[in-house]
């Protein structure tokens, strides 16, 4: 039997649903736009497109991306073993520890991480000389500070240490997220704190932590450009030396943020695929 | 198995258990009813050592749970002493608490394999015969957010006995239940407590504490008001507040 839409009860026959033309029209002007703005960036000859070619694979260039990287994977490290080590510090029952913990992120978090990474470099004029010893016992290690802190190690020191308070922040999150009941059903099974944190808490706390964790990896991606401050030879320094030299200013900016963007997207593709593995069953 | 005298319990310095006495010989049931809000669950806890008792004293299998007594005083042992016993005490919960990361099987081979170190392919053995116990034996790779309550329930309940407790503690096991699926749990524990496991068991399935137990406890206000035989308590109840309690539940 065919249902016949009720002309007899006085229903049109025609369902018409709502139109948007606004949105249609807005839409059409941001396309318009859009092309506007390619057409004039791929024709417009100040953009030096065969400058930014001839760059893009340069060595000196290659070079400070594989830096950048390097400080991207380091700090990014540090900052997540820090930031565990001070979320399990945060979430003890030691008040000292906790306090301990508490007064780092607030520092770290609080002063700019530009200022922390200057901060760093000029170290040595605060403590000239690095001594490691026994208390009241023989010296082990002797250095000038200045021979320690070198811009990388600065640049390190800077990123890692500042990115664990942010990280401690988000495992403690996750950590918090963890069911109550969990711990109390695997002590019960006789499981001792650190194989409860281990095999039952940290598991199911990755599902909340990956998400932004992955953010502040794209995020230390590009803090990584502020080394640039203590003249570390990262993708954007790289860029500006080329540029001071030969005045293409433009191309090579152009070149520093077309890695920039590459990185990002290999690495929110990651996100993404890390993201399904933990998902809730 | 358990011996409980005079155990006290405060939270922020409110007494949930005043004075508790308890004792549940072993290959025994022993039920324990009362009102919301009476204790019971920290009275479980406790038994474990899952929470500090602040007065009294608790032994199960004649050990002191959770403590060192020395000179009259108790010392309350380390972590790692307490959950050496708490082996020993299986603990079913109201809500599963399941590990969600894990499959059935896994939740069940995880505490053998790594509190008993007991190799891979034994444990896995053995959680599939308990799976068999259970009536889930197919359900073996399922994940706990894939099984109903009750399969839940049950593997939580194989889970506990992976670990070859001599004690079983219930807290409301079928309480967070459809009906339907509440007969399926309460046939596992009957044929647990057949099979001579000593349990106690926090409920409010009178018919399975009449058919079940050996002993009812009616606990409220922190306090033991009644206990005796199920049947007796149940059909004839000494006490006031026992009479007013069955009255509303019945
Ligand atoms: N961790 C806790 N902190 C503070 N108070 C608590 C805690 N756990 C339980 N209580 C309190 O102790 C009292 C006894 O709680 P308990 O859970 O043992 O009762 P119950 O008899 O199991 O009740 P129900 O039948 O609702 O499960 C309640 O008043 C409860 O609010
Ligand atoms: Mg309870």
């Amino acid at each position: 039997m065919i249902l016949k839409l009720g002309s007899d009860s006085g229903v049109p026959d025609v369902v018409v649903p709502l139109r948007h033309p606004w949105t249609w029209a807005a839409s059409g002007m941001a396309v318009l736009i859009a092309a506007a703005v390619a057409v004039s960036v791929a024709t417009n000859p100040a953009f030096q497109w065969p400058v930014v070619a001839k760059y893009l694979f340069d060595a000196q260039i290659l070079g400070g991306l594989l830096r950048t990287l390097e400080l991207t994977v380091v700090a990014m490290a540090m900052g997540l073993v820090l930031g565990t080590v001070l979320a399990i510090m945060r979430l003890s029952a030691n008040p000292l520890l906790s306090t301990l913990s508490w007064l780092y992120i607030w520092f770290f978090r609080s002063v700019p991480v530009l200022v922390q990474l200057i901060f760093w470099y000029n170290f040595g004029a605060l403590y000239p000389t690095l001594v490691l010893r026994v208390p009241f016992g023989p010296e082990l290690y002797h250095a000038s500070m200045n021979a320690v802190i070198t811009p990388l190690t600065a640049a390190l020191a800077g990123l890692g240490l500042a990115q664990a308070a942010y990280t401690a922040e988000v495992i403690r999150a996750g950590i918090a997220s963890v069911a109550h009941g969990q711990t109390r059903a695997a002590k019960a099974l006789g499981m001792r704190p650190a194989t409860i944190f281990v095999r039952i808490v940290f598991p199911q706390a990755m599902r909340v932590i990956i998400p932004p964790v992955g953010n502040e990896v794209i995020s230390m991606v590009k803090s990584t450009s502020l080394v640039s401050v203590i003249a570390l030879s990262d993708l954007l320094y790289t860029a500006q030396l080329i540029y001071a030299r030969t005045y293409e200013t433009i191309p090579l900016l152009i070149v520093a943020s077309l890695w920039y963007l590459a990185i990002v997207s290999v690495l929110s593709a990651g996100q993404h695929v890390l993201e399904r593995r933990y998902r809730q069953r | 198995m358990v011996r409980i005298r005079g155990l006290v319990k405060r939270f922020a310095g409110r007494e949930v258990l005043s004075g508790i006495d308890l004792d549940v010989p072993a290959g025994s049931v022993m039920c324990i009813i009362g009102p919301s809000g009476s204790g019971k669950s920290t009275l479980l806890s406790c038994i474990n050592h899952l929470e500090r008792i602040d007065g009294g004293r608790l032994w199960v299998g004649g050990e002191l749970v959770g403590y060192r007594e020395y000179k009259g005083r108790l010392y309350e042992l380390p972590e790692r002493q307490i959950a050496g016993m708490r082996q020993k005490v299986g603990m079913v919960f109201q809500h599963f608490n399941l590990f969600p990361h894990m499959t059935a099987l896994q939740n069940i081979i995880e505490a053998p394999i790594r509190v008993k170190g007991e190799p891979a392919a034994t444990a896995k053995r053995r959680a599939m015969a308990l799976l068999e116990r259970v009536g889930l034996a197919a359900k073996h790779a399922s994940f706990p957010a894939q099984l109903s309550g009750g399969e839940q329930q049950r593997v939580a309940i194989a889970r506990a006995l992976a670990m070859e407790p001599q004690l079983m503690l219930f807290d409301e096991p079928t309480s967070a239940l459809d009906p339907e699926l509440v007969g399926e749990v309460l046939a596992v524990m009957k044929d647990l407590a057949r099979s001579g496991m000593t349990m106690v068991v926090v409920t409010h399935e009178l018919a399975f504490a009449r058919e079940v137990g050996d002993e009812l406890t009616f606990m409220d206000a922190g306090l033991v008001v009644e206990r005796g035989r199920p049947r007796d308590v149940l059909a004839a109840p000494q006490e006031a507040r026992t009479r007013d309690f069955l009255s509303r539940v019945l």
